[in-house]
């Protein structure tokens, strides 16, 4: 089966995040003035084949860790999809 | 004794580690390809600065699992004399070989100029020819040098700090902090002592004429603490 991994990676709370800041002020500059925070991350969409859901799951979650988010300043999610043909 | 600096697809910072080390120091180097399974029998791994793999991803985050550093790893633990310069730096962080990791500089640019450093430590193989408290001028050349480290573990790296960011007088302030560095971290070493972590580029400042020789002493103190232990 085919799968679609979605993954967010984002900075941990309290990490400084010069480019969240920059599109923040970037935003106000552009008269949105009402945006109070903008954090910056990463998307990555990871299609894969596997056996099924819960296997699929446990693989994304084991790039997450090993490659595709460092844990010392990053956290990630995801969501998983079937590809259906 | 023998250097080796390793290639990385996208590090740009080797050949001038290279013609310092074997040009101006006359010392035996060879490049090791990132591909080697072995360290051609190196007695100093220099990792070298750069963007290898593009900084794709994370700045270092693809060069660790390159076949290389397999052996590099087991040389570290081994305790085997590693230099991690700028984005060798971020390598060994990636690969878990030094603590921490690194962030964007806290403005947000890409930053190339000399800066003054202060040898905190000069018990190290990296650093015996410097004075204590010794201030420095090396150049810096990163867009992701702001070194951050999680709460739990700052009082250890705190004992590992080498250089640090400050002023023409060695003063240590935010004001002299380039990049927004944790503690004004420019370097470290490891637990052992044997492996260095160095944000500022020494083989850039190893001849008069770029502006200083202070970064050769780096390379010095290696030689010099090799050839003393060999009489040991």
């Amino acid at each position: 089966m085919k799968y679609r991994g979605k993954v967010i990676v984002t900075l941990k709370p309290g990490v400084f995040d010069p480019q969240g800041v920059t599109i923040r002020n970037a935003l106000h500059t552009l008269s949105f003035r009402e945006v109070e925070e903008v954090k910056a991350g990463k998307y990555l969409e990871i299609i894969l084949e596997s056996e099924n859901c819960s296997q699929a799951e446990k693989r994304i979650q084991e790039m997450c860790d090993q490659l595709l988010s460092n844990p010392v300043i990053e956290s990630y999610s995801y969501q998983l999809e079937e590809i259906k043909n | 004794m023998k250097f080796g600096i390793v290639v990385f697809p996208g590090s740009d910072c080797g050949y001038d580690c290279h013609h310092v080390l074997s040009q101006v120091l006359e010392a035996e180097t060879v490049f090791i390809w990132h591909g080697d399974k072995n360290l051609k029998n190196c007695d100093c791994v220099v990792l070298p600065g750069g963007f290898s793999y593009g900084d794709y991803l994370r700045a270092g985050a693809l060069a660790r699992f390159s076949p290389v550093m397999e052996a590099v790893k087991e040389f570290a633990e081994n305790g085997g004399l590693v230099i991690g310069i700028c984005n060798g730096f971020q390598v060994l962080t990636e690969a878990g070989i030094l603590p921490g990791a690194f962030l964007p500089n806290r403005g947000g640019r890409f930053i190339c100029r000399h800066v003054y450093l202060r040898v905190e430590n000069n018990q190290t193989p990296f650093t015996l020819l410097f004075a204590p408290g010794e201030v420095i001028k090396i150049p810096i050349a990163h867009q992701q040098g702001n070194f951050f480290i999680d709460s739990p573990h700052q009082e250890e790296v705190k004992k590992h700090i080498v250089f640090r960011y400050c002023g023409p007088q060695g003063e240590i302030d935010s004001r002299y902090n380039p990049n927004g560095s944790w503690e004004n971290v420019a370097g470290i070493v490891s637990r052992e002592g044997n492996i260095l972590g160095i944000m500022p580029h020494p083989e850039r400042a190893a001849e008069e004429i770029l502006g200083s020789e202070d970064g050769r002493r780096v390379f010095l103190s290696v030689i010099k603490w090799w050839e003393d232990k060999k009489w040991k």
